[in-house]
């Protein structure tokens, strides 16, 4: 009688990871480089339709580089570029024949800080629109409503939709930035530590609002909080000095990682 | 294993270990002194495993809210999520152990100047002496955090539930013989079921060692050799 081992990162529920979902964003040989420095080395990584990727790792191992090349907002500054291929819906957008503003429009991107435009909350979210299409004034308040909606801000600002963005507390600016970003009917969106600035209460409201919108948008976000990957994310990818060591099921990757490395990180250990 | 940035998170999963090495050193000890008690039918050495068992009860207790405590402030992953978890489980069965150990012991005051057939002391003897091995190995097992010498553990305790099943069809004869046999036999059944149940439990801390070195859980059924229950079957046709 040999005992037979079953993993215990088989989870149900409903965050249960779907390794059969379609590949939304593959991530072919990508160097990333600063200057001289390189920031990524060689990293391969798919990230799944519908699903909330999480990059973790320690500052600087290059989480947030490898989201800033989805939309190339890197290219901001002269002396940083990227080598490889990072395919969505089968086009590499580093190729230099992709529009970037298109680019940005399907891969939308919350930062850290929230960043409220000084102008109203109807304002704020309809910039984005405003950016890529001409909609007469009823198709723009069906969108900015549907943004604001999706983004769980709606009940709270839509008696003050002509006031400005900078009024609102942090988690409610961030929330509509999420909005800012939603409106525009995104692909995919990047979170680069979304939380990190708000209290646990809207830390928490975000969260709630990344879970739900996971069943339309393909969602990868950086976070500091290993608790917080492990509650909203079904894949956590684990970098270290610009290499992705680690990529796996959320579940087993804080359950039982593979790598040395993963576990020493995760669990407080690294040196 | 590296050592934590926060040192004090290595000393609370210092002190969970510690505690459970007690814990093991004192159901251990119990064992021990429950069947010598049994066998000899030394009743003082039977009233210090009954005394025992409260300081076995309360460092349970301490494991448990040491751990909770530990989840609740450091909301542990990965190995230390499962050292955390595992410990609870382990406090659970050492301290069940106890108990059992411990009614052997009352047992034996219960039983005190009645015939005892050698043969079943013997038999007794034997299976605690197994159970003994199999308890100080996954003990071992533990603290070693050796999955190899758990696994053993776990193939082994077959062989206490075959000793179980003689055992009791062995006292079924003697109550048979003679219904004033009754009374000291059942004593010596209960005895008989605590050692099995014991050796379940060391079955279930190879089990969590297990999953505590691999983070997978065995996925068969465990070795089982209790046919005690085809035993009745057969005296009663």
């Amino acid at each position: 009688m040999s005992p037979v081992a079953v993993s215990t990162s088989s989870a149900v529920g409903k965050s249960t990871a779907n390794a059969a979902a379609p590949i939304r964003i593959a991530v072919r040989k990508l160097d990333f480089y600063y200057g001289d420095f390189k920031g990524l080395k060689d990293i391969n990584l798919n990230f799944h339709d519908r699903q909330v990727t999480a990059l973790i790792g320690p500052s600087g191992c290059g989480k947030s580089t490898l989201l800033r090349t989805f939309n190339r907002i890197y290219s901001l500054y002269p002396e940083q570029r990227a080598e490889g291929e990072i395919i969505l819906d089968g086009k590499n957008v580093l190729s230099p024949s992709i529009d970037v503003n298109e680019l940005r429009a399907r891969v939308g991107m919350v930062f850290q800080k929230p960043t409220p435009f000084p102008m109203s909350i109807y304002d704020n979210v309809a910039f984005g629109i405003r950016l890529y299409e001409k909609l007469p004034r009823a198709e723009l308040d069906v969108r900015v409503e549907e943004a604001l909606r999706k983004a769980a801000l709606w009940d709270e600002v839509k008696d003050k939709l002509k006031q400005s963005g900078m009024g609102l507390s942090g988690g409610q600016q961030q929330r509509l930035c999420i909005a800012r970003t939603i409106a525009q009917r995104p692909e995919v969106i990047l979170f680069d530590e979304p939380t990190s600035a708000l209290d646990p209460i809207s830390t928490g409201k975000i969260e709630e609002l990344i879970e739900q919108l996971r069943s339309e948008f393909t969602i990868v976000i950086v976070t500091h909080n290993m608790q917080q990957a492990a509650r909203i994310s079904q894949f956590t990818a684990f970098m270290y000095l610009g290499e992705l060591v680690e990529f796996d099921v959320t579940t087993k990757m804080f359950m039982n990682p593979s790598k040395k490395q993963t576990q020493d990180y995760i669990t407080g250990r690294f040196g | 294993m590296a050592e934590h940035i926060v040192s004090s998170y290595d000393t609370e999963l210092q002190h969970l270990r510690r505690r459970i090495s007690e814990m093991g050193g004192i159901a251990e000890k119990m064992l021990v002194d429950a069947m010598t008690g049994l066998v000899r039918g030394d009743l003082p050495l039977a009233q210090t495993v009954i005394a025992a068992d409260p300081r076995l009860d309360m460092l349970q207790r301490e494991v448990e809210e040491s751990a909770i405590l530990t989840i609740a402030r450091r909301q542990p992953l990965a190995v230390d999520l499962r050292e955390t978890i595992s410990a609870i489980r382990v406090s659970g069965d050492v301290e069940r152990i106890g108990d059992l150990a411990k009614n052997i012991a009352k047992r034996t005051v219960a039983i005190a100047g009645q015939f005892q057939p050698q043969k079943i002391v013997v038999g007794l003897q034997h299976m605690n002496d197994l159970v003994l091995g199999q308890l100080k190995d996954v003990l071992d097992a533990y603290s070693q955090q050796d999955t190899a010498k758990a696994l053993d553990v776990w193939q082994r305790d077959g062989a206490i539930d075959a000793l179980y099943t003689s055992l009791f069809r062995e006292l079924l004869t003697y109550m048979m013989e003679d219904p004033r046999n009754i009374s000291f036999c059942t004593h010596l059944l209960f005895c008989a079921k605590n050692i099995e149940r014991i050796g379940d439990h060391t079955t279930n801390i190879a089990e969590t060692v297990h999953y505590l070195v691999t983070g997978e859980t065995l996925a068969i059924d465990r070795p089982k050799n209790d046919t005690s229950i085809d035993a009745t079957l057969d005296i009663g046709a």
